[in-house]
């Protein structure tokens, strides 16, 4: 038996971040439905707060921020349920690739579909929101690493809980803490942006959460996999 | 000293140590409890700012600082669980969290009857008080994750993962929610201006933040040999000890 080199796991990520995006591709309403969700919400506070404008551009950062990750936890909740009932996620873990690699190109198809779409949409909902156009940009970048940051937390929890019935409740106690961080420095970089600040302080350490998230997050993914499949 | 170490996974030691603490621990700390309490409420001098309201320090204080460190009690047994399956392990982190929520919700408790009184409000949206609001959620979060699973053993698995995820965040949110509340620093809080704390009042304080360590080892004991009794309840040595 030959050991498996740099090349198969390469060629293995590959091939599965492609079946991910096909998956997703083929029930679009997967993808759609958390777009839908974030826009329902962002109408929601509006109707809520009252129409004047100047109001709402104040509450934007913290309203965009909160729906967005509001639209990531009900994505945490369908992450691993499929593989795990149709037994594919136990044929992940008993292949030789290791499961905390194995379980990336799934993270990355999730985060293709959920985080980058929501951020490239953002702008409009910001723009609902009475948002200046000149924070658009930070408004993107923020949530393109917040998301990245939440998608990550949220597997972990989303990989401790899909043995459990009725999980979802579960995975929102335990995830919403651990995005404390990522909501702050979100609308810190915001705030900065919208009132003439520096916004790179907070993007830096967007930047910093989601590198020590690529690194630290897979391991306690595949830990948490092995638990529920009982391994 | 590997011997020591050792003994700490056998449950039939354990239970017999605990047995043998107890008798001690008990009325020491109640002892104590009462000592700091009566020292703390009624000779340590009053505070010339905020009156005889600072007195509930002497419980706040100590709960708060036993809550964050009993996280990592809890963290710890998770670690020793998952790295050397040591079955004893799961069962102390089990013991830890509740008592560790409790810890935290009378911390929070405290802090809302002090904060009526000094800052005018129950609720104030301190960088401190939101950070123990958050450990309150991450405890539960623990307990809550434990008793989804029907198998126990998986149950602590899942939960030893969780609490060291939490571990790692622990610190990130604490700074995060400081650098939060920098930015909306609300003028109304000037409370921390008298600087260093009086001996006369800082040593009963000291006295109960030992005393509330002391609780809550005597606690986790209680607790510990509760579950221990319910998990062994079949076996030969706990019926020899427990009919002895």
């Amino acid at each position: 038996m030959s050991e498996t080199t740099d090349i198969d796991m390469l060629r293995y990520c590959r091939s599965q971040t492609g079946r991910h995006i096909m998956l997703l591709v083929r029930s679009p309403s997967e993808v759609i439905n958390p777009l839908l969700f974030f826009l329902l919400v962002v109408i929601l506070f509006p109707l809520g707060l009252g129409p004047d404008p100047e109001q709402l551009s104040v509450l934007a950062p913290g309203i965009l921020w909160v729906v967005a990750l509001l639209a990531n936890l009900m994505i945490c909740m369908r992450l691993f349920v499929d593989d795990f009932e149709d037994g594919s996620l136990e044929q992940l873990a008993m292949a030789r690739v290791p499961l905390a690699i194995a379980v990336l190109p799934q993270l990355v198809a999730a985060w293709l579909a959920s985080g980058l779409l929501l951020s490239l949409v953002s702008p409009l909902f910001g723009l609902m929101l009475g948002l200046p156009m000149d924070v658009t940009p930070v408004l993107v970048a923020s949530l393109l690493m917040g998301t990245a940051i939440m998608l990550l937390l949220g597997a972990v929890g989303s990989a401790l809980t899909v043995g459990v019935q009725r999980g979802g409740i579960l995975l929102a106690l335990l995830i919403l803490p651990l995005y404390v961080p990522v909501l702050i420095a979100g609308t810190r970089a915001l705030n900065e942006a919208l009132y003439g600040g520096d916004p790179y302080v907070a993007l830096a350490l967007l930047g910093a959460g989601v590198t020590g998230g690529l690194i630290l997050a897979p391991l306690a993914i595949a830990a948490g996999l092995r638990v529920s499949l009982e391994l | 000293m590997w011997r020591i170490v050792h003994q700490f996974g056998s449950p039939p030691w354990v239970y017999r140590f605990c047995d043998r603490v107890i008798p001690w621990l008990l009325p020491i700390t109640v002892a104590a409890l009462l000592t700091g309490s009566v020292w703390g409420l009624l000779f340590a001098p009053t505070d010339y700012k905020q009156g005889d309201s600072y007195r509930i320090i002497y419980i706040h204080v100590p709960a708060a600082v036993v809550a964050l460190a009993g996280y990592y009690v809890m963290a710890l047994a998770g670690l020793v669980s998952l790295v050397w399956r040591v079955k004893l392990a799961d069962t102390a982190m089990r013991a830890a969290a509740p008592i560790g929520a409790a810890y935290t919700a009378i911390a929070l408790i405290t802090g809302a009857i002090w904060g009526k009184p000094t800052w005018g409000a129950w609720w104030v949206w301190d960088a401190r008080i939101t950070s123990m609001l958050i450990l309150f959620f991450l405890y539960v979060g623990v307990i809550a994750l434990f008793e989804a699973y029907e198998n126990k053993t998986v149950a602590a698995r899942a939960c030893a993962i969780l609490s060291l995820v939490g571990t790692v965040n622990i610190p990130i949110i604490y700074k995060s929610v400081d650098w939060w509340y920098s930015l909306h620093q609300p003028a109304s809080i000037k409370f921390t201006g008298s600087s260093a704390i009086d001996a006369s009042m800082l040593y009963p304080l000291l006295g109960m933040i030992i005393t509330f360590y002391a609780l809550f080892a005597l606690l986790m004991m209680l607790n510990l040999k509760q579950s221990l009794t319910e998990e062994y309840a079949q076996s030969a040595w706990l019926n020899k000890r427990l009919t002895a």
